[in-house]
């Protein structure tokens, strides 16, 4: 049984179809890319997975389990995580504390635990403190913990973005334009860093972005999207090669 | 009938003033996504400045009408600038807050330094005229026509403008998209700063109209007024003209009819009612649209 | 492990040992008298502020909810309370009791409609129910219309007045430096991004309104057990805008701003009691400069800490890691 499984996905806005038919499947262990043209609706298909808008009509099954209309928490709670395009950091809360705001969800103490100092209580934050403090220790923050996370430079925001998407714990990762911003250097380093989570964390990784070199360095499989429609799908040389995907990002030829 | 046609008749002279009121409100947070908090506090201006106008220098009311729409005018884009445009790339509320604090500041200060006592409108500058008809129970002032169409007049004026006129033109531009208007080579600030001019002269107009039909006028007289020209901006659609112009006058016979027939008690109650229902069916309004975010 | 030992020392046993010395101070003024009454009413009038503060900050310094209604929450307290007592001739703790569930039940009530509102409609929302709860107050005549509940017994003493303001400070900081409060400043700093990594942000906007609201009704109560008399007019908007004034020059966000301010503008209210257009001008003009120069108000979301040597001094409340070095 595939991971995740888009059937039919349908989403207008206003007069507007931003997803027509969608379909796309997901084995566990894949890293698979969505490419297409700006607009073409590809962080639409990452809102409808991800529970932040509801789909007109369609399918969306997570491990066999429909999820489309879910909202937002639940499906994280089930497996899913994500980045944003425009980095979403908790600006005010430092390093450590926006990780630890993901191990929220499996919190071990209620509030009145909270609030009347129990040692749920205690235990519950040094838990979550600990579990915090080693993901931010694998991906190289660890000397930042009580910095103010909007204080940081841009690529260690990226790397923050990631760190707490993982320490939801998630089977499928989902990154919006992870690249966006980087030179080539940062670049090369996003992939080593999407190559190495992929491996140690037993992940699926579905990705869209822009930069050529990352997706057909990195993924295995790739989706193209144009105007809300999937146009070719299948191995990165194959993609490259097909006139539809060449034509839908250059335009298409006069007469 | 004739209870129903007068109450009408009284509801279309209050949904005017709510009108004239609720598109400064609109106009304004079209633009800038503000709840101009001040809005009825400057309509309180506009009503002082016109009495002032006609007490003070013994002019007539047209004249005492137009003085107060510039003064005031003026005093809404002196209040953008010094308290809203620092504001401009800070959080909503930080404006909203602020608004807030505009709001009692003005009223304070006319508090202070008028007395919190109403004054009154000398009545020789309107017509006392009154028509009667239905055997004499449905009774049309000559209040009623004087509110009426000065309304109408201002609202063909604002259509003109917003239609027809390149500064129409680029205020819609910028309630539309403000970085793609700059791009195009607008003045943002000063065709914002002229949104604000306008919606603060149709709130002193409302204010001279009110200080005509309701003879009376305090430093504390813009809040109600404020809050339910608001209501109505909201209930039309708040962005919207139409919305502004529909919401005042749907509002406006609605609190005529349930003062008319129910109790005048509840009468307050009948904007925030209106309000509730509003937020929790469709919060944007009539004619609004919901612009969601964008992730 | 050692310094951990002290830190908790510190933590713990100073402030206890410091607040019970406040308390033991005060009380002995009053009972021998040495405390004039002016003085006594605006310590109580302290003590009120401090906790409606500290519970709107909850609602709007900590979670983002922007609510101007908050005397809506107390006048339910208050009515609450004084019904209790007046009218069913229950004993205060009952009053107290009933005042702080109820005005967490109405939360409960403007939390959920209200979900879906964005920030500024929100606020007028809050707005509308704090004047709606005033004309429906207007209009019983059980609680006596405009004239309100009078001959409420002054049953607020120093006693319930300090342990009422130490408990709220304590719930409202022991909430806010947990999980669930970090989950509400998630939702403060971006709600969207919150709920993807989770955080139900309903649950946790209407729990920040609940809690805020009992504590506002607490308030509620306490006061209208002191004043002997609450009418509508008492908690109208001016009332909500008070209170905002206070939160905003304290810091949204920071519960010991919230506390300085209460208590500086209390007084300051209070010399200016004769001239209240001065003072509503004050305010105005409070309001607008802190937006404007300083929004973050005095304190941001920074805590004031005492140091083993009993100085006030500032610490950046994540800064664990530095205080080991402060002997």
């Amino acid at each position: 049984m595939p991971l995740l499984e888009i059937k039919s996905l349908n989403k207008t806005f206003g007069g507007l179809a931003a997803l027509m038919d969608l379909n796309l499947t997901l084995d566990k262990g894949e890293l698979v890319g969505l490419i297409g043209p700006n607009g073409a609706g590809k962080t639409t298909a990452f809102n409808l997975i991800t529970g932040v808008y509801q789909p007109d009509s369609g399918n969306i099954d997570f491990h066999g389990e429909k999820i489309q209309g879910k909202k937002p928490y639940a499906i994280c709670k089930r497996g899913i995580a994500r980045t944003f395009q425009n980095i979403r950091l908790f600006n005010e809360l430092t390093v450590l504390e926006n990780v630890e705001v993901a191990f929220h969800k499996d919190v071990g103490y209620g509030v009145l635990s909270a609030i009347f100092r129990t040692p749920s209580f205690f235990k519950g934050e040094a838990s979550i403190k600990e579990q915090a403090t080693e993901i931010l220790d694998i991906f190289g923050l660890k000397m930042k913990v009580d910095e103010r996370s909007g204080s940081l430079p841009y690529g260690e925001q990226r790397r923050l973005e990631i760190a707490r998407a993982m320490a939801t714990k998630p089977q499928l990762l989902i990154l919006d334009e992870p690249a966006a911003g980087m030179n080539p250097l940062e670049t090369a380093e996003l992939m080593k860093l999407i190559r190495w989570i992929r491996e140690r964390f037993n992940l699926t990784i579905l990705l869209i972005e822009h930069d050529m070199s990352l997706v057909m360095g990195v993924c295995e499989r790739i989706y193209v999207l144009d105007f809300g429609r999937v146009i070719a799908q299948g191995l990165p040389e194959k993609i490259r090669s097909d006139p539809k995907v060449i034509e839908a990002y250059l335009g298409e030829e006069a007469g | 009938m004739s209870e129903f046609t007068q109450q009408v008749i009284n509801g279309l002279a209050l949904g005017s003033i709510y009108a004239l009121i609720a598109l400064g409100y609109t106009m304004v947070y079209g633009i800038i996504k503000l709840i101009n908090f001040a809005h009825g506090d400057v309509m309180m201006v506009g009503a002082y400045v016109g009495y002032f106008s006609i007490t003070l220098f013994g002019t007539n009311l047209v004249v005492a009408l137009i003085f107060s729409m510039v003064v005031t005018a003026i005093l809404g884009v002196a209040i953008d600038y010094l308290a809203y445009k620092p504001l401009r790339k800070s959080s909503r509320i930080a404006a909203l807050i602020t608004a807030i604090g505009v709001s009692l500041f003005l009223e304070y200060v006319f508090v202070w330094l008028f007395t919190p006592s109403s004054r009154s409108y000398t009545q020789n500058v309107i017509s006392q005229k009154a028509y009667h008809f239905m055997a004499n129970q449905v009774t049309i002032t000559g209040k009623d026509i004087l509110i009426l169409s000065v309304t109408v007049i201002l609202m063909l004026l604002l259509q003109y403008t917003v239609k027809k006129t390149r500064v129409g033109k680029a205020m819609r531009a910028v309630s539309l998209d403000q970085e793609a208007a700059l791009l195009m080579g607008i003045n943002v600030n000063r065709i914002i700063s002229f949104t604000f001019a306008v919606g603060s002269a149709l709130a002193a107009a409302a204010g001279v109209l009110i200080g005509v039909y309701y003879n009376s006028i305090d430093p504390l007289m813009g809040i109600m007024p404020g809050l339910k020209a608001f209501v109505a901006a909201v209930l039309g659609g708040i962005g919207s003209i139409p919305g502004a112009v529909a919401g005042g006058y749907i509002l406006g016979i609605l609190e005529s009819l349930v003062s008319g027939y129910g109790s005048s008690l509840y009468r307050d109650a009948v904007a925030f009612g209106v309000l509730i229902l509003i937020l929790l069916i469709k919060p944007t309004g009539i004619f609004g649209q919901d612009t969601g975010e964008k992730v | 492990m050692e310094s951990f030992k002290n830190s908790r020392i510190k933590n713990i046993i100073l402030p206890v040992v410091g607040v019970a010395a406040l308390y033991m101070i005060v009380q002995f003024l009053i009972s021998s008298e040495l405390l004039n009454p002016y003085y006594q009413i605006i310590l109580f009038l302290i003590g009120i502020n401090i906790i409606l503060a500290v519970s709107l900050n909850l609602i709007n310094g900590i979670t983002g909810q922007f609510s101007i209604g908050h005397a809506g929450f107390m006048s339910v307290g208050a009515y609450m309370g004084a019904v209790c007592t007046v009218k069913l001739g229950y004993p205060f703790v009952v009053a107290i009791i009933a005042a702080f569930l109820v005005a967490g039940i109405m939360g409960l009530f403007i939390g959920v409609p209200t979900l879906r509102l964005r920030g500024d409609y929100l606020a007028i929302a809050t707005l509308g129910f704090g004047e709606i709860v005033r004309v429906v107050l207007l209009n019983i005549d059980y609680v006596g219309g405009a004239a309100g509940i009078i001959g409420i017994p002054q049953l607020t003493n120093w006693a319930w007045l300090f342990g009422s303001v130490v408990i709220t400070i304590v719930v409202i900081q022991n909430f806010i430096r947990s999980s669930h409060g970090r989950a509400c400043i998630a939702i403060r700093e971006d709600e969207l991004a919150a709920e993807l990594m989770g955080v139900n942000t309903t649950l946790y906007k209407v729990l920040a309104f609940s809690i805020g609201a009992a504590f506002a009704g607490l308030a509620g109560a306490l006061y209208a057990h002191y004043f002997f008399l609450i009418q509508p007019t008492n908690f109208n908007f001016l009332k909500s805008f008070d209170i905002l004034v206070m939160v905003v020059l304290g810091g949204m966000g920071s519960t010991s701003g919230c506390v300085l301010a209460a208590i500086f503008l209390t007084i300051i209210s209070a010399l200016l009691q004769s001239f209240t257009e001065v003072r509503m001008i004050l305010y105005a003009l409070v309001l607008i400069i802190v937006m404007i120069r300083r929004p973050q108000g005095l304190m941001g979301n920074k805590e004031l800490s005492l140091n083993l040597l009993g100085k006030f001094r500032r610490r950046d409340k994540h800064a664990a890691v530095r205080d080991k070095v402060t002997e």
